[in-house]
């Protein structure tokens, strides 16, 4: 492990952080070498950087840079060309996206995608399909293992529900919710799931500055309470270097940054990416 | 060559007339879906709607007339002895568009930004709304439509692939309708004509540019709603072109929008989206299932008809979802 | 005021979970359940049985199948004939082959023989979605009506083709053939309907009926959190058929009696239990009843207006209910994609008020 880390073309100055912390955190998610393209177009070029258990990881980048292909690569939507995925110490074989939701990794997403015809309960309630097992007789007669079933994952989804404040949207039909409160309830969804990672896809996209904060507030009382790692797609630089341990920066598909925050934050490649740069 | 090789060939040939036949359905339903996403299932019944209107200008009949009769006693039938066919058809076509702009007023207009799923079950709604009342209006009984198109057997391509047969063998040649022969010619004039119309027009650009991007075709300022009624007009015009061949060719009847039915898998053949590939669909469909009737058929009971066609599309859904000319789909998060 | 939820509240998360949670419901269900097994039968005759009440209960199961695979998972299908076919000659075959059999476990197995057979024709789900799989149904429903013409060992090759139901008794009382009672048939077809509808709520209500709905709102979100597309699918397809094959199995053996597939199945059947899901309420089993017993209904009412009280043939009055059910189709479309389910429960939030406006 130690010697990959020290191979990989970062700045050095993260090398030897990154080198530190690996050796007291393990790493939850290992991303190698992953190039994707779409016909000729390459998303993704040889991308490298990983996740460790218990941390926020924000990944940031100019429109187009790949951002969300990478969260779509890490849960399985898209299917990489090249480079290897080692979650929770375990190399990833060709696995559907149900099978790594089942493997403990859940998501929100850029463009709201809740179940609009179902109430927040039920949006939540289906975050919780992994851990329900119940057979389809058992759920006919609404018996035995089913009823527990629904009786126990009902009460973990209440928790959740308190938690994020929307008790009173519980039995609403999603569709119905303002914006602000179905990206809250999206988040629920995806915590119901338990997961090892969480991803976050734009959690404060299109939000007021109150909304935000409330959404930083939560992200970060996830991570307290839960202790859930955390990887977040961001545009709000500010925000990302509040609430982030350690950052990845792409750019036309490329990892052009990766280190802690302050580090981002003098990268003069990112900041050419960001403010563009003078071409003779 | 052996009698054997020559039935095929008139297998393959009779097919390639019934192809033309379903693509002309499938034109219509490629037109209305490029233009508005629309899987319009009432086209095959627009078809029979269009040919029980000609037939009733054309004899002379009064509109709802055995309604009347048998509500208030009254004995209308005919209000006089009919209409020269060409007035016919241009009457028949005026009925078309105000059928598209009706559709357009009360139907369309409010499905906007429904899910296609939901507009396909509205369709499925108008297919039993314009059946229904094109029997109240004219009569459920089967009408003979003659606008003077030739029919019958080829006596000349009989007596042409006579002489093809092998030394010996008896062979009395081809059997082809030209009344088939007629409504390939006119598919192709049409094809030619709507092609013409939409690339050289102003109504055909603005067509294309909806097809491409309803929303950029809506800042540049054409009203899509005008086009719908546009497009449902051609659309009615098709059916007007597909009514008159299937009805000269088996009666006016209802089973008319159960043979349009078979543009459905024509269309999951041809991509929903590519006039092309419409006609090929057609065609492929058409000969198909002649020549699995009959070199199959006889195997299993026959009138594998009713159902090759369906059964062709599901296998090539299950390999090619996106048809032969589609555009790969992508999909996204 | 009359319809009053207030002061009804839950205490534990299995009150909550009820079916009913209200208790005017509740009561109004469990008066309706009384009525219908120990008063109707009482009052049933020929007439009541042949066209309003058996009819009402058999095509109750067809939509409530066709409303699980479309209505919760949004795979629209035209092949609900089809597979009703499939479910009346599993029940034939059943019948004739092992005669000893229960008629209650033939119906069974018929509808899990149609559950099989609809899994075959679902596996195109997978890949083709909305009216490509609408399409695909149609193979369906045209390939198995023409199976069951030609093939002479589904109707033990009987000259005429025709499938004729045997004499079967349940507890000693004929349920089947031109000997059965009305009040024995009835009771045959609601014990199944009453059960089925209990089923039917506990699986839409649970991980499966939440499965479903999580791939008819966005199927590729549902699969990125843990819904395996082809199980939701493929299980809305099994249990829908299933469904449709008891609907398909008490359609010929208690009602008709005796069928020729080309009329008793084709294509306007399926399309008569879509209108009926439509009108009723996609995605709600209360509206599968209301939707069945309207389209039921419908024609029976103005037969009798317009044929009574018109003097209009027949056939006519059928082209007007064309064009009635057509326009309604689209009116619900438009206005009330939830069919009268929705209108119902705006009606009870009325009442709830009534007579305060807010």
């Amino acid at each position: 492990m130690e010697n990959r880390v020290t191979e990989e073309p970062t700045p050095e100055a993260a090398v030897t952080e990154r080198a530190e912390r690996s050796a007291n955190a393990d790493v939850l998610l290992d991303l190698r070498n992953i190039s994707l393209s779409f016909g000729g177009v390459k998303a993704l070029s040889n991308i490298s950087f990983d996740i460790l258990t218990g941390e926020i990881r924000a990944i940031i980048g100019p429109n187009g840079a790949g951002k969300s292909s990478m969260l779509n690569v890490i849960n399985g939507f898209y299917h990489p060309q090249e480079g290897e995925i080692w979650f929770d110490g375990k190399l990833r074989g060709p696995m559907k996206p149900y099978q790594i939701a089942r493997q403990g990794i859940a998501r929100t997403f850029q463009n709201i995608a809740l179940f609009r015809g179902m109430s927040t309960l039920d949006n939540l309630m289906t975050g919780r399909i992994t851990h329900m097992h119940a057979g389809i007789f058992w759920q006919a007669l609404w018996k035995g293992r089913a009823e527990r079933e629904e009786l126990a994952h009902r009460e973990r989804v209440e928790r959740i529900i308190d938690f994020l404040e929307i008790q009173s949207i519980r039995k609403t039909p999603v569709g119905r919710l303002p914006y602000g409160l179905q990206k809250r309830v999206e988040l629920g969804r995806a915590l119901a799931a338990d997961s090892k990672l969480l991803l976050l896809d734009e959690p404060m996209a299109g939000m007021n500055i109150e909304e935000k904060e409330d959404m930083c507030r939560f992200i970060l009382d996830v991570h307290d309470q839960f202790g859930t790692t955390i990887a977040l797609i961001e545009h709000d630089m500010s925000v990302v270097m509040d609430i982030a341990d350690r950052v990845v920066v792409l750019d036309y598909g490329k990892k052009i940054g990766d280190g802690y925050p302050d580090e981002i934050r003098s990268n003069q490649d990112v900041i050419d990416a960001y403010l563009g740069v003078a071409h003779d | 060559m052996s009698p054997v090789v020559l039935n095929t060939i008139e297998v393959i040939l009779n097919g390639l007339m019934t192809g033309v036949m379903y693509s002309l359905v499938a034109l219509g339903f490629v037109l209305i879906f490029k233009a508005s996403g629309i899987f319009n299932y009432a086209q095959g019944v627009l078809a029979l709607f269009a040919a029980l209107t000609l037939v009733g200008f054309q004899t002379g009949q009064v509109p709802f007339a055995h309604v009347i009769n048998a509500t208030f006693g009254t004995d209308y039938h005919h209000w006089g002895e009919g209409m020269n066919t060409v007035l016919a058809i241009l009457l028949t076509m005026a009925v078309m568009v105000l059928l598209a702009w009706l559709v357009e007023r009360l139907v369309l207009r409010h499905l906007v930004n429904q899910e296609p799923i939901i507009l396909f079950m509205a369709t499925i709604g108008l297919a039993f709304f314009l059946e229904g009342l094109g029997d109240l209006m004219w009569g459920a009984n089967i009408k003979v439509l003659d606008v003077g198109l030739p029919s019958g057997g080829s006596f000349w391509w009989e007596d042409v692939t006579r002489t093809w047969a092998a030394e010996g063998t008896e062979y009395w040649g081809m059997y082809i309708d030209v009344l088939d022969v007629w409504a390939a010619g006119i598919a192709v004039v049409l094809v030619v004509v709507l092609t013409l119309f939409s690339q050289y027009t102003e109504t055909g650009r603005a067509l294309r540019a909806v097809a491409d991007d309803h929303q950029a075709a809506l800042t540049v300022g054409i009203s899509l709603r005008t086009i719908w009624v546009v497009v449902w007009s051609i659309a009615g015009f098709v059916a007007l072109v597909a009514g008159i061949m299937w009805g000269a060719k088996s009666g006016v009847q209802f089973s008319l929008s159960l043979i349009a039915l078979k543009a459905l898998p024509v269309l999951i053949l041809g991509g929903f989206t590519s006039i092309p590939g419409a006609i090929v669909g057609g065609l492929i469909i058409g000969v198909g299932e002649k020549l699995f009737e009959f070199a199959i058929g006889p195997m299993i009971g026959g009138a594998t008809e009713n159902w090759f066609a369906y059964v062709l599309a599901l296998f090539f859904l299950m390999f090619r979802p996106q048809g032969l000319f589609g555009e790969r789909i992508i999909e996204r998060v | 005021m009359f319809y009053r939820e207030a002061g009804d509240f839950k205490t534990s998360y299995v009150d909550d979970q009820q079916t009913f949670p209200i208790r005017f419901d509740r009561w109004g269900v469990r008066v309706l359940l009384l009525v219908a097994f120990l008063v109707v039968p009482f009052l049933i005759n020929d007439y009541w049985e042949k066209s309003i009440l058996i009819p009402f209960l058999v095509w109750s199961l067809a939509a409530l199948g066709l409303n699980i695979l479309t209505g919760y998972c949004g795979l629209v299908s035209l092949g609900t004939g089809g597979f009703m076919a499939v479910g009346a000659y599993a029940s034939y075959k059943i019948m004739t082959a092992f005669p000893e059999v229960n008629i209650f476990f033939v119906i069974l197995l018929s509808g899990g023989v149609t559950a099989l057979v609809g899994i075959l024709f679902g596996l195109p789900s997978l890949r083709i979605k909305g009216f490509y799989l609408a399409v695909a149904t149609l193979a369906a429903q045209f390939f198995l009506i023409w199976l069951f013409n030609k093939a002479p060992w589904f109707y033990n090759y009987s000259a005429s083709g025709q499938i004729t139901v045997p004499e079967r008794s349940v507890f000693g009382i004929v349920v089947t053939g031109p000997e059965a009672a009305s009040w024995a048939t009835y009771l045959f077809c609601l014990v199944f309907v009453v059960l089925f509808a209990f089923v039917a709520r506990n699986l839409t209500r649970g991980r499966l009926g939440r499965s479903w709905m999580a791939i008819r709102d966005m199927d590729i979100a549902a699969e990125i959190i843990g819904v395996p597309p082809l199980q939701a699918k493929l299980s809305a397809f099994a249990v829908s058929s299933f469904y449709i094959g008891l609907a398909g199995a008490l359609f010929f053996s208690v009602y008709l009696g005796a069928i020729e597939p080309t009329e008793a199945f084709n294509i306007d059947k399926s399309f008569l239990v879509l209108f009926m899901i439509i009108i009723g309420g996609l995605g709600s089993i209360f509206g599968s009843f209301v939707g069945a017993a309207f389209m039921v209904l419908l024609p029976v009412l103005f037969k009798n207006i317009m044929v009574g009280g018109f003097g209009w043939p027949t056939d006519m009055v059928q082209h007007f209910i064309f064009v009635l059910v057509g326009g309604l189709i689209m009116f619900f479309l438009i206005v009330e994609p939830h069919g009268l389910a929705q209108l119902w429960r705006v009606t009870k939030e009325k009442l709830r008020l009534w007579p305060f406006p807010h």
